[in-house]
C-alpha cells in the first residue's frame, strides 16, 4: 500500500521522526535510527569543542546523504537566537529545514508562543522551512500555518515526560482546521501512544526520550516503529463506532433449540 | 593576535585567515558553520577571511538532540 508521507514536497514512507540525543554513544544512535525506520532524523546545533575538535562527530554515524537531518533550536529562549541558530544550522550546509523550538520555562519547556511566532515569520521570510513546536493549542497552530510553516507539531505532553497524549480532543480540532501535516511532537512514551497519535489521523509523530531513554533503546525503536504503522493502517482503515452493549459476532440462526 | 574563540581567548598568528584557523582545528572539510562577530562566514569565504584582533569566532556543529 502507497501512503507516503509528504512534507514539504518530499515524500517519505516512514511518518516517525526520531531524535539524536540522549544516546550511550554514536554506534547506538545509528542502531536505534535503523531500527526505527525514520528517514528524518533531529539533531541540535552547538559549539565545537574547541580543546578536542577532531573528535567523531554524529554526521559521520548519520549519513545526511540516507537520512533528512532536521536542526533543533533546543535550548533557545529568544526569537533571536533560535533564528541565529537557524541560520548556523543552513551555513552548515544540510539544506533549510529546522524544527522550531523557542522554549518559554525551564521546567516545563513548554514553548513561548509569541515568541515562536515572531521567529517562524522571520524565518519563513528568509527561506526556511519551518517545523515549529508548539503548544497543543488550535489557534497558535492556525496562526503558525498563516505564517507559512510547512506543518506544526504540538506537543502530546512535555519534552521527556512520557505522559502520552494529555489532550486529544485539542488534537482533534488541530486535525480538523489544519492544511500543513500535523507532526505530534514531544511527550510520547511507549508505541501504544504512537499508535494513538496516527489513529487519531496525525501525519507523523517525533520522539527522542521515549527511544532513547528505553531500557533497550534498539527494541523500543522497532516497537514504535511498528506503532506508527498500526496506528496509521488503523487510522485508514476505519474504526468502528463505540457502542455502549454488546453486538454479537456470531449469527444467531442455526443455534441448537433447548 | 588574540580572538576570542567559543568564548574562549586564542591566540592566532597575524595575518591568518579563518581557512588556517579551520585547517588548525583539523576541521576543514568537516560539517561546521562559522560566525565572526555575529555575521555568518559562507564556506567559500573561509580563504579570504582575514583574522582581527578581537574577533569574536563562534565554530558550531551537530550533535544529538532531539
Amino acid at each position: 500500500m502507497k501512503d507516503p508521507f509528504v512534507l514539504a514536497g518530499k515524500e517519505y514512507q516512514s511518518r516517525l521522526i526520531v531524535g539524536t540525543g540522549k544516546y550511550k554513544d554514536f554506534a547506538e544512535t545509528r542502531r536505534a535510527i535503523e531500527a526505527s525506520g525514520a528517514e528524518i532524523v533531529t539533531v541540535a546545533v552547538r559549539r565545537v569543542n574547541i580543546t578536542d575538535p577532531g573528535k567523531e562527530n554524529l554526521l559521520d554515524y548519520i549519513d545526511p546523504k540516507v537520512y533528512t537531518i532536521l536542526p533543533n533550536t533546543a535550548g533557545c529562549y529568544t526569537a533571536d537566537e533560535a533564528v541565529r541558530t537557524c541560520r548556523l544550522a543552513r551555513a552548515a550546509g544540510i539544506g533549510n529545514l529546522v524544527k522550531l523550538e523557542v522554549i518559554g520555562d525551564e521546567r516545563t519547556l513548554f514553548p513561548d508562543i509569541p515568541a515562536t511566532l515572531e521567529a517562524a515569520k522571520t524565518l519563513v521570510k528568509e527561506g526556511f522551512i519551518v517545523l515549529p513546536y508548539i503548544q497543543d493549542d488550535p489557534i497558535s497552530c492556525k496562526k503558525l500555518e498563516e505564517i507559512g510553516c510547512a506543518a506544526v507539531m504540538p506537543l502530546a505532553a512535555p519534552i521527556g515526560s512520557g505522559l502520552g497524549i494529555r489532550n486529544p480532543y485539542n488534537l482533534r480540532i488541530i486535525l480538523e482546521q489544519s492544511r500543513v501535516p500535523v507532526i505530534v511532537d514531544a511527550g510520547v512514551g511507549t508505541a501504544s501512544d504512537a499508535a494513538a497519535a496516527l489513529e487519531m489521523g496525525c501525519d507523523a509523530v517525533l520522539m527522542n526520550t521515549a527511544i532513547a531513554g528505553a531500557k533497550d533503546p534498539i527494541l523500543m525503536a522497532e516497537a514504535m516503529r511498528l506503532g506508527v504503522e498500526a496506528g496509521r493502517k488503523a487510522f485508514l482503515a476505519g474504526r468502528i463506532a463505540k457502542k455502549l452493549y454488546a453486538t454479537a459476532s456470531s449469527p444467531l440462526e442455526g443455534l441448537l433449540s433447548a | 593576535m588574540l580572538v576570542v574563540l567559543n568564548g574562549e581567548e586564542r591566540s592566532c598568528r597575524e595575518g591568518w585567515t579563518l581557512a588556517d584557523l579551520v585547517a588548525e582545528l583539523g576541521l576543514a572539510g568537516r560539517r561546521i558553520a562559522v560566525e565572526i562577530n555575529r555575521d555568518i562566514i559562507p564556506r567559500d569565504k573561509y580563504t579570504s577571511y582575514r583574522l582581527q584582533p578581537g574577533d569574536e569566532i563562534e565554530v558550531v556543529h551537530f550533535v544529538g538532540g532531539g
